[in-house]
């Protein structure tokens, strides 16, 4: 096993454990440190990182955890993340925290909000309300008052002032990370079979549990390895995957994807690539936060911009990764998944772009039914090219 | 029972079947002339602005829940699947889209296309529930932000700088809105017809909260489901008209004479009740029938709050300053919604309880509405646990009879109620 094998297997390994090791080393390493937790989808993280908190987003458990004791807390039709992310928390698995915001991104998680606020009076638990009504002309300094709103429960609860500095500072630590990713992107959509859409995943998901500046360090080794692999091109068709912005399709569905296509582009944990690109370090920073969130940013199924038509924008990210065709997920129970899946497929059908329609669960752990939809897919596609 | 007596009982039914069919009739016909028609949602009004500019306005919830009473939501349920849309999504946005699709034809009459659609995020869902009108008819889309309950503190005050740079954010929205709304209708603001409108709603909230008050009384002379919905339909529909303010007070006359005749709204009242939720408008007479067959009375709802206008106790517009208070009584409703109702309602249920003698509650949980529904289960563990308040946790939904199951309800209500039956007879009651 080469290096990047080795990497790419310890990150899925990171990834799949739900005790969270990486933010169980900081810890240690950090005596007294402070770990924010943070749902989905994006998340402003250089405000904990300012005041020396770790942020660690919080997505979910897959098919690692049993839901034992959330189900009795939260009604039967609400998606699995919210389900097991509240479940990790009441088994102890998120015992680190000393804060958690939840941006107010549908109806279920916001709804939650109040099952944590009432079971874990530990650690306050917050609701982060970013703009819908993202055109208007009061939108920036809305949100550059909230994320200030925010510094100061932050520095409540470390104790830590949060300064223009510092603040500064970490926003350079995340572009550099939010460039990192944006070339590991790029490897991926010019040239995939270097880079399997499931490697780039997990290395990427990565990012979200264990510190940023560690991340960093990976992904400048991972960029220099991938470069010197033998791998060579395959026929395949190259699709993007749309529809993993909150709830993550399990690994082995992406596997299964991958056998049969080059997933060239997709919006797996969008959060973490949401703001694309550099945010600018001179000036209010709070502000300059605020303004990449809205003007220079990715989209997702949760946030409403009249400037950001999805549909148009699914296409640009189909055209700009040379994809033939999309494949338009959605996890079940999921309203602004399902409910965007329907205007997703109706503007690619108008644009003549073969697609194929999922529904997933995070807890799914047989695929042979999508692999099958997705060989078939692939195959009519690959002899329609022909 | 006296010659007034006998004008007054009924007179609310009737009154409010006259306004629902004006209403229908002003849809209808703005279907045909094309006046223009804002849809808006029922949490987060804006019709004391609307009236400004001579809106037809439609309530897509209200036509939704009228198709489930009517037995016909399952044909545009049907038709919205048909196009694409998920059986786990919300009921009332596959009727309304398969009321679109069909042209507007709904059984009460005929809904006119939208000029404007409004949303806010009190409820995500409205909002891609706009989205889908912006996509069909490539009508505008206005998505008014209200940040309110964020996880802790206390009610808003106004004189927190925090409150204030949100009032300060919805207002300027709101001027948006109106300059939005100017361009669509070609019509200038006129601040004192607004002035007028809101003056309206403040003496429409002041009667609403007179007659949620008069079922504390025993026996209640209304059912909070049954005729609560009447209400809350007409609290919307006619929210800032002066019909709306007619209807409560003659709805407030009625029940004071019910209370005087000692007329209760079932005839043996046994267990005074409050529904956290919605009922199930598909099997609408079934639902408040399981109950009332055990003398048990939804004396207050939750639907009632968060739906009915979201008048915050002590509602008032100051007239004085009319933009600027519009925009602190929206987020104060937003934050009352979502803290008495919604998201962190335990207080104020267990505080209902105790003001209105409630026996026990019925979370209802619907798939259409994972807003109200989600954390249901456990708020009520958290009243049984922390107020020894007794709850009955019920699934079915707002639309969709196919998650209506009329055997595994009737059993939970029954064993509910037998419950509720020993607690009283052990506590000598």
């Amino acid at each position: 096993m080469g290096e990047l094998e080795r990497i790419v297997d310890d990150c899925r390994a990171l990834v799949e454990d739900p005790s969270y090791p990486a933010v169980r080393r900081w810890l240690a390493d950090h005596p007294g440190g402070k770990v924010l937790g943070h749902f989905q989808v994006y998340f402003p993280e250089e405000l904990a990182h300012a005041a020396g908190m770790l942020p660690v987003k919080i997505m979910g458990a897959g098919s690692t955890v049993q839901i034992r004791q959330a189900d009795a807390r939260i009604a039967a039709f609400v998606c699995s993340i919210v389900r097991s992310s509240l479940e990790l928390a009441l088994s102890g698995r998120l015992d680190f925290l000393s804060l958690f915001v939840i941006p107010s991104i549908c109806d279920a998680v916001r709804n939650a909000c109040g099952v944590w606020v009432r079971n874990f009076p530990q650690f306050p638990t917050r609701v982060l309300y970013f703009p819908q009504n993202a055109a208007s002309a009061h939108a920036v300094d809305y949100l550059a008052g909230e994320y200030a709103r925010l510094v100061r429960l932050i520095e409540e609860t470390t104790g830590q002032p949060v300064t223009a500095e510092r603040l500064a500072a970490s926003i350079a630590v995340f572009n550099e990370n939010r460039r990192l990713l944006r070339e590991l992107y790029r490897i991926k959509r010019e040239t995939p079979w270097l880079l399997s859409a499931l490697e780039a995943y997990v290395l990427t998901r990565a990012g979200g549990v264990m510190p940023r500046e560690e991340h960093n360090a990976l992904l400048r080794r991972v960029l220099e390895l991938v470069g010197q692999r033998p791998a060579k091109r395959q026929d395949r068709i190259r699709v993007v995957f749309e529809g993993g912005y909150c709830e993550q399709p399990p690994l082995d569905m992406l596997a299964v994807i991958q056998d049969a296509c080059y997933i060239v582009d997709d919006d797996l944990l969008i959060g973490l690539r949401w703001l694309v690109d550099d945010v600018a370090t001179d000036g209010d920073p709070l502000a300059n936060l605020a303004w990449a969130y809205l003007n220079a940013s990715s989209y997702s199924p949760v946030q409403h911009d009249p400037r950001k038509p999805r549909a148009e924008m699914l296409l640009r990210r189909l055209r700009a990764a040379g994809a033939d065709a999309a494949i338009v997920a959605a996890p079940k129970m999921c309203e602004p998944g399902l409910e965007e899946q329907v205007h997703y497929t109706r503007t690619l059908e108008a644009a003549g772009i073969p697609y194929l329609v999922l529904e997933f669960e995070e807890t799914m752990t047989t695929f042979e039914q999508v692999g099958i939809q997705v060989e078939t897919f692939a195959e009519s596609l690959l002899f329609e090219f022909a | 029972m006296t010659a007034q007596a006998q004008d007054l009982v009924g007179a609310t039914r009737k009154e409010s079947r006259r306004l629902f069919d004006s209403w229908w009739q002003e849809m209808t016909a703005a279907a045909g002339d094309g006046r223009p028609t804002a849809y808006v949602f029922v949490m987060g009004s804006f019709n004391e602005l609307l009236r400004v500019f001579d809106f037809v306005i439609n309530f897509p919830e209200i036509t939704a829940l009228q198709t489930a009473v009517r037995g016909q939501s399952m044909a545009y349920l049907q038709a919205a699947e048909d196009y694409g849309f998920s059986p786990d999504i919300c009921g009332y946005v596959k009727v309304d889209v398969g009321l679109q699709l069909k042209g507007g034809e709904h059984p009460h009459g005929r809904v006119p296309r939208p000029a404007l659609a409004l949303a806010t995020n009190m409820c995500n869902t409205y909002v891609k529930w706009a989205e889908f009108w912006e996509h069909h008819y490539g009508c505008p889309v206005f998505v008014l932000d209200l940040p309110a309950w964020r996880g802790a503190g206390a009610a808003p005050d106004p004189a927190d700088p925090a409150f204030e740079r949100d009032r300060r954010y919805v207002e300027g929205q709101l001027r948006e809105l109106i300059a939005l709304c100017e361009r669509i209708t070609g019509r200038p603001f006129d601040i004192d017809r607004l002035r007028e409108s809101m003056a309206e709603t403040n003496r429409m909230a002041a009667v609403y909260h007179e007659v949620l008050a008069l079922n504390r009384h025993r026996p209640a002379p209304f059912n909070a489901a049954r005729e609560g919905i009447t209400y809350q339909g007409i609290a919307n529909l006619y929210r800032g008209a002066p019909e709306g303010t007619q209807f409560f007070a003659l709805a407030r006359d009625e029940l004071r004479e019910r209370i005087r005749l000692g007329l209760g709204t079932v005839p043996d009242e046994k267990f005074r009740l409050l529904l956290a939720g919605t009922a199930c408008y598909t099997h609408f007479k079934r639902f408040v029938e399981l109950f009332e067959s055990w003398g048990g009375v939804f004396v207050l709802s939750t639907y009632m709050i968060f739906a009915g206008g979201g008048f915050v106790p002590g509602f008032g517009y100051d007239l004085t300053r009319p933009l600027e208070s519009l925009a602190e009584q929206m987020l104060q409703a937003a934050w009352w919604g979502f803290t008495g109702s919604m998201f962190y309602p335990q207080e104020w249920l267990a505080n209902a309880v105790r003001d209105w003698g409630v026996d026990g509650i019925c979370l209802h949980g619907v798939k259409s509405c994972r807003t109200t529904s989600t954390g249901l289960p456990d708020v009520r563990e958290w009243l049984r646990t922390q107020r020894d308040v007794p709850g009955l946790f019920i699934q079915s939904d707002l639309v969709d009879a196919r998650l209506w199951s009329d055997a595994q309800i009737k059993n939970r209500v029954d064993a509910f109620f037998e419950a509720l039956a020993a607690r009283k007879a052990g506590a000598g009651r």
